[in-house]
C-alpha cells in the first residue's frame, strides 16, 4: 500500500527523488505517512485537499481485500 | 521531454542529425529553426549553418495507458485499458473483473483515478489535454439517469411551484442537470454552496 502512494505521489510532484513514504503497523489499521518537498505540499493536497482526498480514495479501494482500514497522513 | 540543438549547412542535414543524435522516426519529431543558414559572400566572407531544435512529440495514449497500467499494478488490480484520442480529448475505457472496485460509491473512485490521471499527465506540459476514464459504460448510464431525473424532478417543481434542492453533485454531473433543463418553458436551475458540496436547485420561472 505504501509503494501505491509513493508512486502517486511521485506522479503528481517536481522533485520525486524527495518523495518518502512511512508505513506504521497498527492491530487493526495501516497508517501510511506520506512526506514530500515542501514546495510539493500543494501537489498532494491541492485546492481544499482535492487531491489528497482523491489519493485517499484510491488507496481505500485497494485496501478493501486487506482486513485493515488503511489511513494516508501528510506529514 | 527529449530535445538537441543541432547545425548543419542546411536545414535537412541538421535535421538529419538531430535524427540520428535522438534515434527515433523524423516523424516523431518536432523540429524548431533556430537559424537559417546563409550563403558566404563570395565564398569567403561570413557564411552562417542552420541550426535547429528537434524535440521528441509526446505519445500521451501510450503515457496514459503507463501510468494507469503501474497504478493498477500497485493496486492489485487487473484492468484491460483501451486508450483512444480525439481533438478534445483522450478518452481511457477500462474492463476486467473488479471494475465495481474502480467505480466505487456514486463513481467516486472512478472520479478520483480520472482526476489524478489528468494531473499526473498535464504536471509539464504548457497544453492542457483532458482526459475522461470510464468503464463499463459506467459515465453513459449514470448521464442517463441524472436526465431522467432532472426531468422528473422539473415535472415536481412546475406542479408543486416548490424548488427542489438536489444532493451534492461534482461539476460534470451538475452540468448534465443544467444543460437538460435550461431550454425548460417553466423551470430553471442554479448551483448554491461551495464545493465539494456544491447543489444544483431547480426553481420555479
Amino acid at each position: 500500500m505504501g509503494e501505491l502512494v509513493r508512486f502517486i505521489a511521485q506522479s503528481l510532484v517536481d522533485n520525486p527523488e524527495q518523495v518518502s513514504v512511512n508505513e506504521v503497523q497498527g492491530e487493526q489499521s495501516i497508517i501510511i505517512e506520506l512526506s514530500v518537498a515542501p514546495e510539493d505540499m500543494g501537489k498532494v493536497i491541492g485546492k481544499q485537499g482535492r487531491i489528497a482526498k482523491a489519493i485517499r480514495t484510491i488507496v481505500k479501494a485497494a485496501a478493501v481485500k486487506e482486513k485493515k482500514k488503511v489511513m494516508v497522513e501528510i506529514i | 521531454m527529449k530535445s538537441v540543438e543541432t547545425s548543419g549547412k542546411t536545414v535537412e542535414e541538421a535535421i538529419l542529425m538531430a535524427v540520428a543524435q535522438l534515434g527515433v522516426r523524423r516523424d516523431n519529431l518536432n523540429i524548431e529553426i533556430i537559424e537559417q543558414p546563409a550563403k558566404r559572400l563570395f565564398g569567403i566572407i561570413g557564411g552562417k549553418s542552420a541550426k535547429i531544435r528537434a524535440t521528441i512529440k509526446r505519445n500521451i495514449k501510450d503515457e496514459v495507458k503507463e501510468f494507469l497500467s503501474k497504478l493498477f499494478t500497485f493496486m492489485n488490480v487487473e484492468a484491460k485499458i483501451t486508450v483512444t484520442e480525439d481533438d478534445s480529448k483522450i478518452m481511457v475505457r477500462l474492463s476486467g473483473q473488479n471494475m465495481g472496485l474502480l467505480i466505487g460509491y456514486r463513481g467516486e473512485t472512478l472520479d478520483a483515478l480520472q482526476y489524478l490521471t489528468n494531473l499526473a499527465i498535464n504536471k509539464d506540459s504548457e497544453e492542457y489535454r483532458r482526459i475522461i476514464i470510464d468503464t463499463e459504460e459506467y459515465r453513459s448510464k449514470r448521464e442517463e439517469t441524472l436526465r431522467r431525473l432532472a426531468k422528473r424532478l422539473a415535472n415536481k417543481v412546475q406542479k408543486t411551484r416548490k424548488s427542489i434542492v438536489l444532493e451534492p453533485m461534482n461539476p460534470y454531473e451538475r452540468r448534465i442537470i443544467h444543460s437538460t433543463l435550461q431550454n425548460h418553458p417553466n423551470v430553471i436551475t442554479y448551483s448554491e454552496g461551495d464545493e465539494p458540496y456544491r447543489k444544483v436547485v431547480i426553481k420555479v420561472k
